[in-house]
């Protein structure tokens, strides 16, 4: 393990660059820290940390000039790995009447991702299982995810709305990393930095870095052993997915739906919730189409749309499919869990709807059944 | 559409509202124009004093109905038009002068007219498929231009218009915006507004007002639970649902609920 000092986060970046990567990391922008293109080390929200709780965030300074001194923001990297919308091809049907298709280039990238946390490192890893992890890989996803170069950043503090512990993704990034930083404050502004590949040593040697003495080493396990045991939120796994099969008609859904918007924001900002549509569209004339993806939303009444209707027509089926998919048939789907404990989806809700709030009620009161059963639910 | 074949004939129609949706339209008269194969645009007053007979292949109708002559012109427009698109608010909700639909519209006129002896009006606004069946209803107030790009596009080409009814959230996000309610604590229509308007409001930092009217499961009353959380008074909640869509449910019922 090697050490790097505060003042070479900058030539870091710079490296990053210099080796063609487009790097991406937390600035603030309109009133949250989110992930978006840096040109400079000066971005990086320095003195700036987030208060956040069920369906609130604001921006708070602190005054030790910590640059990773926050939890998750307003976006992800998901926005970048499988971006809310992209054209996939275009068709022109030409004079002479043949169609002809033109298949949309990827354009952007080689990506290197900076401040990236361990519950979504832990997220991305989910969507590549998704994406490219089975017989069918999605080309697009896969171009951007292939060459990113990940700096992680061990988090030193626990958000009020975070459970990276009790879903086992954090707060320590294990691996799936080039390199891993854990800020140190204490006896001078530093990092401890973990070298995860081959590229990330090479990064590390142009930069300049010197050896971790057994303090840096230490001080970097208490700031995560701290954070652990400062978990805003608690999520028990143990049986879930055998609890939720079992408490389908639950009444707490009903409760729940009482309160859910069917807005769909909780979809929107989890790390791994990937549905898209895929949207064709026509000119006047009928001689261009152009077929494009975007982010969907199982809270839609479109996306569960058959032939006749829409299978998850009250606002209960919709909350129920998604929570039931984030921590349970996820599993027998995916062999993972849908969540990774970021907990985006209980600060982003506006009626701050908490994940681990529902799951703990449905089993504390586990298998009372709702009195009778609607068929459309 | 079938080489040789007349191009489908067209008619834009008005009943009471204020122009916007026709203009809109009219964003892309030089596209219409292009296309004399394809479509004749065969009565649209805004654009054009020449207009040729019906029955008509596609009609698009703004405005609401508001007078017992309006009522007759309406279900004559109906028996003439293959296929009736409502385009905006008052087509489709009845506009903003269906806030007459919650007070006696006698006052009204008697106090805005001089001789309300000459007034012929109905007592509430209504929306068109009120008083006719309609095919599909495009809201906004006024309507994308996008979108009633795409609605008459899907209709020369016989397929399902591509518009999305989910909430204003889910175009606000995609467009990488920072949720206002979440972050600064601006009250927000957006989770219980249709999508279409590319979410303008938050981008701009403002709350969402509601011009596009209920999305496809709008959750008014959870909402307004929120709202007042942020500290927005009952007299507010009510003018933030009686805007565009007054008389449209939810907003309805959700203004109706926080009047006292």
């Amino acid at each position: 393990m090697r050490v790097l000092e505060r003042k070479s986060l900058s030539p870091l970046l710079e490296a990053l660059r210099r080796r063609g990567y487009e790097v991406i990391g937390p600035t603030v922008r309109d009133g949250a820290i989110s992930y978006e293109p840096l040109s400079s080390a000066d971005q990086l929200p320095v003195g700036v940390t987030d208060e956040q709780e069920g369906g609130t965030y604001r921006l708070a300074e602190r005054d030790d000039g910590a640059v990773f001194g926050f939890n998750n923001g307003a976006n992800s990297w998901k926005n970048h790995l499988f971006p809310p919308e992209l054209s996939l091809w275009k068709g022109r049907r030409d004079e002479d009447g043949e169609i002809r298709f033109t298949e949309q280039e990827h354009r952007g990238g080689p990506y290197a991702f900076v401040g990236v946390r361990s519950c979504d490192l832990a997220a991305i890893s989910i969507q590549d299982r998704v994406f490219i992890g089975d017989a069918y890989v999605n080309g697009d996803y896969e171009s951007r995810r292939r060459d990113a170069f990940i700096v992680a950043v061990n988090c030193a503090e626990a958000g009020n709305t975070c459970f990276c512990a009790s879903m086992d993704t954090g707060p320590r990034a294990g691996d799936g990393f080039d390199l891993a930083l854990t800020e140190l404050l204490d006896g001078g502004h530093r990092f401890l930095v973990e070298v995860g590949s081959e590229r990330g040593e090479e990064v590390l040697a142009e930069v300049g870095s010197s050896p971790a003495e057994p303090r840096d080493v230490a001080a970097a396990d208490a700031v995560s052993e701290d954070c652990a045991s400062q978990m805003g939120r608690e999520l028990e796994t143990d049986g879930i997915k055998e609890l939720l099969y079992r408490n389908v008609e639950h009444p707490r859904w009903d409760e729940v739906s009482e309160r859910c918007l069917s807005c769909g924001n909780c979809t929107l900002v989890c790390p791994t919730c990937f549905c898209h549509s895929i949207d064709d569209a026509t000119d006047l004339a009928g001689t261009e189409s152009e077929r494009v993806r975007r982010w969907d939303s199982c809270f839609g009444l479109e996306h569960s749309y058959v032939h006749g209707g829409s299978v998850r027509q009250s606002g209960k089926a919709r909350y129920r499919q998604w929570m039931t998919h984030k921590l349970a048939t996820w599993i027998d789907q995916f062999g993972s869990s849908g969540c990774v404990g970021c907990g985006r989806c209980i600060t982003w809700c506006p009626v701050a709807i908490d994940i681990t709030e529902e799951a703990a009620v449905i089993r504390a009161t586990d298998r009372i059944e709702a009195v009778g059963i609607n068929a459309d639910d | 559409m079938s080489a040789g074949a007349a191009p489908p004939k067209l008619a834009v129609w008005k009943f009471a509202s204020c122009d916007g949706c026709q203009l809109s339209l009219l964003d892309f008269e030089q596209e219409l124009i292009a296309l004399p194969d394809q479509i004749e645009v065969a009565y649209f007053l805004e654009a054009t004093k020449g207009t040729i007979e019906g029955p008509y292949d596609l009609s698009l109708v703004e405005g609401s109905i508001t007078t017992p002559a309006d009522r007759e012109r309406i279900r004559e427009v109906r028996r003439q038009s293959a296929r009736l698109v409502t385009i905006g608010a008052c087509a489709t909700s009845g506009g903003i002068q269906a806030l007459r639909n919650f007070a006696d519209v006698d006052d009204f006129i008697s106090t805005v007219y001089a001789e309300p002896g000459y007034i012929s009006t109905l007592e509430d606004s209504t929306a068109i498929s009120a008083n006719v069946p309609v095919d599909f209803e495009l809201q906004g107030c006024p309507v994308d231009r996008h979108q009633l790009f795409e609605v008459i596009s899907a209709f020369l080409n016989r397929r399902r218009p591509a518009i999305p009814s989910y909430s204003v959230c889910v175009e606000c996000k995609r467009a990488g915006n920072v949720c206002v309610t979440v972050a600064h604590g601006t009250p927000c229509l957006g989770p219980v507004t249709q999508a279409g308007c590319g979410a303008i409001c938050p981008s701009c930092d403002r709350g969402c007002y509601g011009c596009f009217g209920p999305a496809e499961a709008p959750n008014a009353p959870s909402l307004s639970r929120q709202l007042s959380g942020l500290g927005v008074e009952d007299v507010d909640i009510v003018r933030l649902y009686r805007t565009f869509h007054a008389d449209r449910e939810p907003f309805r019922s959700e203004g109706i609920a926080h009047e006292r």
